[in-house]
Parts: C-alpha cells; sequence; structure tokens
C-alpha cells in the first residue's frame, strides 16, 4: 500500500443573503446602537427579531426597540477562542435576555475568567468601533451594576437601511483521495495511467474510484492503460476560465485510453481547435516535474471507426 | 398504517479517529455488502435507497453521488437522499414502503468527518444573519445547554460524568466503538463541559435493511418491526427555546407510540452527556429501561450515521432476542433541536 496522499483544501464562500423587513430593521439598527425586537400577537417580544411567529408562523413586522443591558440566561467558559469568533481572548459564550425582551440573544461575554460569571448576572452591550449592519456590531457583552438602560424609543424606520449581508465562510481540509485514487496518481506520477478491473463485469475504470459502479463491487486489479486513446468527443472552450493561462478557444475532451472502459477527459492541444473530431487519436503530454498530463496532442495514427469507442461515450 | 415494515439488517464500520487511507465509497462498502449478504438480497432486488451525509463533513463536492458506486445503481435504481443523519432517510424509506412502491429498501449513511474540523464545520448549520457569524462551535452550543441543565438542579458535573462513564464501560462489549473502556473524564473543553462529556470524532458509516410483511419474515428470522415512528423540530433560535427540556422529542416519541407500553431498551442519540439527561427526562426513561447498551454516541459519533446506527442498535438487539421493545432517537441540530423517535418490536417469543 503506498503512502496516503494528502493535500490542504480550502472551501471558501461568501454568502449573500438578502433580508426581510424585521432582519434588516434588526441589523440597520444594530448600525445606530439600536437594538430592536419584534412583538409577536401574543404579547411576547422576541430579540432577536424574526419575520414570523416561531410558535403561530404568523408574519410579524411590530418592532420595538429594546435596552442594550440584559440579564444572563446560561454561559458556557470558551478558553480557547476558535478563528471567526467574537473575541480572541478567553471568554464566555451567553445567552442574554435584553431588558424589555421575552426571549435570548447569543453572544460573547467579556469576563476575567469564569468565576466572573454567573446565570443571572447583569450584562450590557458593547458596540464594535466600527458597524455595517451585522450581528458583529455587537463586539460583545460586558459586565454591568447599572440601572436598565432605558430606549429610547425607536420605530423601526431607517432612512438607509440595509437590505443584504455578505457573510464570508471558510473551512479548512486536509484531503486525502482514498485507496484507489492514491494508486492512480502515485502511478501518474511515474507517467503511467493505472486503471482498475471490475471483477464482475471486467470492465477498467479510470481513474478508478475503488468501486464499479454498475456492480457495486470492489474493484483491485490494475491495469495499465493508455498510453495512447481516442476522442469520443470534445467541445470547444471559448470563455477563459480565471487563474487558467490557456488561451481561447481550445478543446476540452474526452478520452477513452486503450484497454480503459471509461473516458477520461483532457484538453486537447497540437491541432487547431476546429480540426479536432470525434475519433482522433491522441497521446499524453507531459510536462517536467507535473504529476499528470499537461494535454493531450494527435498521435498521427488514422482516425479510431466510430464502432470502436460508441461504447464509451 | 396499512403495512408492517421492519429492520431486517444492520451493519456498521468500526468507527476510527481517521480514515485516511479510505474514499468515502471505499468506507461505505463493506457495510452495505454486509447487510446485503445478510438477507440474501441483491441491488437489483431492492426496492428503494435512500442515503444521508453532508458533503461539508469531508469538503467533498457531491460526494454522495460517488457513494453511490457502492451500490451499483445499474440497470437505474430507485434512489433518494437527504443531507440529514441516516435516520431521516430511514424514515423517507418507511414512508415509501408504506405505500406499497416498494417491499424493501436500502438504507445507508456515512461521515468523515477527519479531513475537516467538525465544531466548525457544524456552525454553517446555524441561522446565518445572525449567529453563524459568531462561528459558535457545537461543544459550545452543547455547553450552553448543560449550564442551563445545571442551573436548573437537573443534573451536576458528577452526573454528567457517570453517564460518561457508564457509556464507554458499555461500549467495551461493541467492537464498532471508537472509545471503550475507561475513558479518562479530561479538562474543561467549553465549561461545564469536559472532554469527556463530548462525542468522539471520527469516520463511519452503517446500512439498514427495511422491508415489508411476509417479506420481512423471509429475510429475518426476527425482523425488528416499526411499530411507531416520527420526528419533530423546534425553533431554531436558542434564545426562544427551554434547553433543559426536549418537547420535540416528547412529542416524537408520544406519536411514535412509544408511552403506550414500557420499553425495555433505548438507543438515544445523545452525543453529549448532557443531552441524555434531557432525552431521559423527555422520553420518561425509567432505571428499568436499558440506555445506550451499545455505548451510544459518546463511545462513537461517526456523523450523519450516529442515529441511523441507534436504530440500527435497537434493531439487532430484537433480531438477537435480547430486546422485545425498544426506543431508538435521533437528533439533528444544535442542542437537540430536531428529533427522531421510532419504536421497535419483535415478534413474542
Ligand atoms: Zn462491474
Amino acid at each position: 500500500m503506498p503512502e496516503v496522499l494528502k493535500a490542504p483544501l480550502a472551501v471558501e464562500f461568501p454568502f449573500t443573503r438578502s433580508l426581510g423587513p424585521v432582519q434588516s430593521a434588526f441589523l440597520t439598527g444594530l448600525r445606530e446602537r439600536v437594538v430592536l425586537g419584534v412583538r409577536t400577537k401574543g404579547g411576547r417580544t422576541l430579540v432577536p427579531p424574526v419575520e414570523y411567529d416561531p410558535v403561530t408562523a404568523e408574519e410579524i413586522r411590530d418592532l420595538v426597540e429594546v435596552a442594550p443591558t440584559g440579564t444572563v440566561t446560561t454561559w458556557a467558559w470558551n478558553h480557547e477562542p476558535r478563528r471567526g469568533q467574537p473575541l480572541d481572548t478567553p471568554f464566555a459564550w451567553v445567552l442574554v435576555r435584553l431588558d424589555g425582551a421575552d426571549t435570548a440573544l447569543l453572544h460573547a461575554l467579556d469576563a476575567p475568567g469564569p468565576d466572573a460569571v454567573h446565570t443571572g448576572m447583569r450584562v450590557r452591550v458593547r458596540w464594535a468601533e466600527e458597524r455595517s449592519g451585522a450581528i458583529t456590531d455587537i463586539a460583545c457583552f460586558e459586565p454591568y451594576e447599572g440601572e436598565p438602560d432605558q430606549p429610547t424609543g425607536h420605530s423601526g424606520e431607517f432612512a438607509d437601511a440595509i437590505s443584504g449581508i455578505v457573510a464570508f465562510a471558510r473551512l479548512d481540509y486536509t484531503y486525502s483521495p482514498g485507496r484507489a485514487q492514491s494508486e492512480y496518481i502515485h502511478a501518474l506520477s511515474e507517467r503511467r495511467t493505472v486503471g482498475e478491473r471490475c471483477p464482475s463485469c471486467r470492465k477498467v475504470y479510470v481513474p478508478p474510484r475503488g468501486a464499479c459502479p454498475t456492480c457495486g463491487v470492489a474493484t483491485a486489479e490494475h491495469v495499465e492503460v493508455g498510453p495512447r486513446g481516442t476522442v469520443t468527443t470534445f467541445c470547444i472552450v471559448n470563455i477563459k476560465a480565471k487563474n487558467l493561462a490557456i488561451e481561447v478557444p481550445y478543446v476540452y475532451a474526452h478520452i477513452a485510453l486503450d484497454g480503459a472502459d471509461l473516458a477520461l477527459h483532457g484538453r486537447i492541444g497540437g491541432i487547431p481547435y476546429d480540426q479536432v473530431r470525434m475519433g482522433l487519436r491522441v497521446e499524453a503530454v507531459w510536462t517536467e516535474g507535473a504529476r499528470y498530463p499537461d494535454h493531450y496532442r494527435p498521435t498521427g495514427e488514422p482516425d479510431a471507426e466510430y464502432d470502436t469507442y460508441k461504447e464509451l461515450l | 398504517m396499512t403495512r408492517d415494515i421492519a429492520v431486517v439488517a444492520f451493519a456498521q464500520t468500526d468507527h476510527r479517529r481517521t480514515t485516511d487511507e479510505l474514499s468515502e465509497v471505499e468506507m461505505l462498502m463493506p457495510v452495505l455488502h454486509e447487510v446485503l449478504d445478510a438477507t440474501g438480497l441483491k441491488t437489483a432486488d431492492i426496492g428503494f435507497t435512500c442515503s444521508g451525509s453532508s458533503d461539508y463533513l469531508a469538503g467533498r463536492a457531491f460526494s454522495f453521488t460517488l457513494a453511490l458506486d457502492g451500490v451499483g445503481a445499474w440497470p437505474p435504481i430507485s434512489e433518494s437522499h437527504v443531507e440529514m443523519d441516516g435516520a431521516w432517510a430511514l424514515y423517507e424509506a418507511w414512508t415509501k414502503l408504506l405505500t406499497g412502491d416498494a417491499d424493501t429498501a436500502l438504507v445507508y449513511s456515512y461521515g468523515k468527518s477527519s479531513p475537516g474540523s467538525v465544531r466548525d464545520v457544524l456552525t454553517r448549520q446555524l441561522d446565518p444573519y445572525y449567529v453563524a457569524p459568531l462561528w459558535p462551535d457545537s461543544v459550545a452550543l452543547a455547553a450552553l445547554q448543560a449550564r442551563a441543565l445545571i442551573d436548573a438542579g437537573d443534573t451536576d458535573e458528577p452526573a454528567l460524568a457517570a453517564v460518561a462513564s457508564r457509556s464507554r464501560q458499555e461500549a467495551a462489549a461493541n467492537s464498532h466503538a471508537q472509545l471503550r473502556g475507561s475513558v479518562p473524564q479530561g479538562d474543561y473543553l467549553v465549561r461545564p463541559l469536559r472532554t469527556g462529556d463530548c462525542p468522539p470524532i471520527g469516520d463511519g458509516a452503517a446500512a439498514v435493511v427495511l422491508a415489508a410483511g411476509e417479506r420481512a419474515r423471509e429475510l429475518c428470522e426476527r425482523p425488528a418491526w416499526i411499530r411507531g415512528i416520527d420526528h419533530r423540530i423546534e425553533a431554531h433560535s436558542l434564545g426562544v427555546r427551554d434547553l433543559t427540556d426536549s418537547p420535540s422529542a416528547r412529542l416524537a416519541a408520544e406519536k411514535a407510540g412509544a408511552f403506550e407500553r414500557p420499553v425495555d431498551t433505548a438507543e438515544l442519540h445523545a452525543p453529549f452527556t448532557s443531552q441524555e439527561v434531557v432525552l431521559r427526562k423527555a422520553l420518561r426513561l425509567d432505571d428499568s429501561v436499558r440506555v445506550n447498551p451499545s455505548g451510544g454516541a459518546l463511545a462513537a459519533n461517526p456523523m450523519m450515521a450516529a442515529g441511523l446506527i441507534r436504530i440500527g442498535e435497537a434493531a439487532a438487539g430484537i433480531h438477537r432476542g435480547e430486546s422485545d421493545r425498544a426506543l431508538a432517537h435521533a437528533t439533528s441540530g444544535p442542542c437537540l433541536q430536531q428529533n427522531l423517535v421510532a419504536v421497535l418490536e419483535g415478534d413474542p417469543r
């Protein structure tokens, strides 16, 4: 068994999300240092506010300002903050019921240690210096000894309310491709293309994924295929991809390597794009130090007969 | 209900911290073969196939389509997938069998948490406007629930440690489990939860075969009949919920008929010790009920499979004649947000 291959993989995505009227008012309010709740028909004030009553599912729009002070309803001490969390020094996660609200808001509490935190303790909002209309406009909560702050009676109407947020996310992985694909990649680094044969239907899969998708059994028997193959079908790419140095138009093709029962795909070079055709015979072109073929070029052989590759389309 | 439907086979992998040497389909395939072999069925004999998984765990897009390679989906099969624990895939398969469209179903699920950081990955399931931007990890949210329980007088740290210890001791007899025997309670991870209060992070897969009526009796000596199954969800905002209770688990249990007669065994999907406290109360489980003889999710918690495994373990107890009426529970979301309860019975002996 060759060494297990591993590579770092970061999945990063900004989600652009539009806001409903209640969410928009709440997040715009945070930008203006105003905390808004929403009143249900049953008379409860929900903070953070939602568009629909969580009990009755009624649409709710009755905005009401609450105080930036409140009471901790439960807490948890986080001595090792993780990436993206509100504070980078040890803090308490808290649910806080703000004065005037009937439900609690999740956030961080800046406190010197777990002994300084208890359920029922009084806290107030610490506003972020720069605010954009996001839950992070509340930097965190902090301990507070005074009287409940009095809300100003804000209507919830803002001249320049935000209509959306951009939520960034990043997750980091260490990718490992598994047994079959690891062996395939190891062989490629020696400029050999090695597939696996299904013990049941005898088909040779390139690249192998460890299982025959038709029979549902493990593949294991190694079969070297190629180095030549046949273009089974292709397309002409006319739009330049980001971060890709290849000039357009170019041809991207399905290529059935000799001995393989599954076509892999690759770029066709060494021939004008408008002369590529089904049945064209090609071979891999390797560049120095690369772990996989850079592209495939014509071998000069006569084209393959359609009947020889029609099952591989 | 017009048809009796039973779990007739169950298999699971050995759950391990990492399975670098295996792709998801390579990890999954042996359990698929195991349940098919146990029933003598081939893929072509299966009326409906349903799976549960999440691409976010391993960061591998459309991994569930690759996993299907392990099924052998040709000629084309009737198939579905849920981005949830496999217990919900089983629920879908159960409804499919109820309609009479199929007599047998293959249900499987798998999760490879080792390539990523599951505590952070799970933040992405939270409210994207008010909660996800704060990145509250899964242990932090469970710790808020644990603190609420302690404050309410429902438990304390020694009681939580006892749940952890009992679970891993039970798991000593379960060769598939990841944490077995004596496991130190450890330091605080997010106070009041210690490492011992939290589930192991690992990779694993499970599969179940369902069959209806006489077909079930042909395939299994003592089928585990699903007498009732139901799932319920609570509001997504943690601050709206009473974290010391689980009305959704209670209602699901009621709808599944769990309270009609006592059960002898319960397999609870409680990844955190404190959640077992909530579930015992909501599901009215007293000391006469054997809870998590498998060790439960505290002994092995392959994401997306751990709930299906609860149903599988409860069924396997009935298959072996060790249980006559069992409750199986699965959960999803933070702090037991969503809960599924199934009641399984064996024929009288
Ligand atoms: Zn095959």
